[in-house]
């Protein structure tokens, strides 16, 4: 029961993106004639917020199955990246493991990089738990958006920005927790550089791909800095930062 | 509308596939290993701090730059989540506080015209 709550707790900054988002899909399904129970099974199977949104309007457009698998690809290329950081903690879990697996998205992926468990807390039922209530929670807002979006009377217009506002904290909790900020400090210089040069829709991946090269590159230095003895004044970083370490694991 | 169920559930199943295909992917390389590559796991504990800071940029893509407002409501609300942060370390109070003020920018100080 401690580690439901405590999941549950680390959940609560990604309620509102994932409401908001999965509403939006189920209202842009509504609108294109699906039924609920198509946002049901997009929410349980896909599982994946902007994919599910570019789904829609390759549907409408019936677009070929190939160039839906292609789109799919580009869209969800980045997740290829995640897991890296995952692969011991997950293949600990015996049964789950497929399961943390496929449902490992952009939020999940944030929040158990940033996870601190406290002693009383048993961290693979919580990391199960966490990922279990953000499959539910989705589920239920995309079937929210199909069957009562068209009444909301607000203009919700500009929540999406809790999502950005989100992957912000977690930056600052981990430039806080990191002896390092090399790794931070080349996939902002990467992906603004890309940015500039491919625009909007095409920049992620090669920022990707440029930052995993860029830190291989620089392994050696960054794992010498990660080893040196800390400054004094620095002494409660880098003890945030071995615990950290010792938790991802 | 009427719906074509065969190609509606073809669709759907392609974008589930590939969508677990590539997270599963490095699980695949990499999972069945007893121990992992130096390089592997190194990047598991260096790349997550990049990759965060690209997903900002990646929800921050469509911004317009290259005219009026000029991101400014972004730039400001990002501004006020740093800032409340950084003093109140509260991530729900950091979020509500960052998505209010860009809610309210862009109704009122950089209405653009509807």
């Amino acid at each position: 029961m401690k580690s439901f709550i405590f999941a549950f707790k680390q959940a609560i900054p990604v309620l509102f993106p994932y409401l908001f988002i999965g509403i939006a899909f189920g209202v842009l399904m509504d609108e294109a004639g699906y039924t609920a129970g198509w946002s049901f099974i997009s929410g349980l199977f896909i599982y994946a917020g902007s994919m599910q949104i570019v789904m829609v309007s390759l549907l409408t457009a019936g677009a070929s199955l190939s160039t839906i698998a292609l789109m799919t690809f580009f869209v969800n290329a980045r997740h290829i990246f995640y897991g890296l950081a995952f692969i011991d903690r997950f293949r600990k879990m015996g049964r789950k493991y497929p399961y943390m697996v496929v449902t490992l998205t952009d939020e999940v992926y944030s929040i158990f990089c940033n996870m601190q468990y406290p002693e009383d807390v048993d961290a693979r039922q919580s990391d199960f738990y966490l990922t279990l209530i953000l499959h539910l929670v989705w589920i239920l807002s995309c079937v929210a958006g199909a069957l009562f979006g068209q009444l909301i009377p607000y203009d919700l217009t500009g929540i999406e920005f809790s999502a950005t506002a989100f992957f912000i904290t977690v930056c600052m909790n981990q430039w806080k927790s990191m002896n390092t900020h090399g790794p931070a400090i080349i996939g902002l210089i990467s992906a603004v550089v890309f940015y500039f040069i491919l625009g909007p829709s095409q920049f992620i991946l090669p920022a990707l791909t440029l930052s995993v090269l860029v830190l291989i590159m620089v392994k050696s230095r960054l794992t010498d800095a990660q080893k040196k003895p800390p400054v004094q004044e620095c002494k409660q970083v880098s003890i945030d930062g071995v615990e950290e370490i010792t938790y991802e694991y | 509308m009427s719906i074509n169920w065969i190609s509606t559930i073809e669709a759907l199943a392609i974008v589930t596939l590939v969508t677990i295909i590539t997270r599963a992917l490095p699980f695949i390389f990499f999972g069945g290993k007893k121990k992992l590559p130096d390089t592997v796991s190194y990047l598991g504990t260096v790349l997550p701090a990049a990759i965060m800071i690209i997903l900002v940029v990646f929800c921050l893509r469509n911004t317009i730059l290259t005219a009026y407002p000029y991101g400014l409501p972004e730039l400001l609300s990002v501004a006020a989540v740093i800032v409340v942060h950084w003093l109140r370390k509260n991530v729900f109070l950091s979020i509500a506080a960052g998505t209010g003020l860009y809610m309210v920018l862009i109704r009122t100080l950089f209405l653009v015209g509807s």
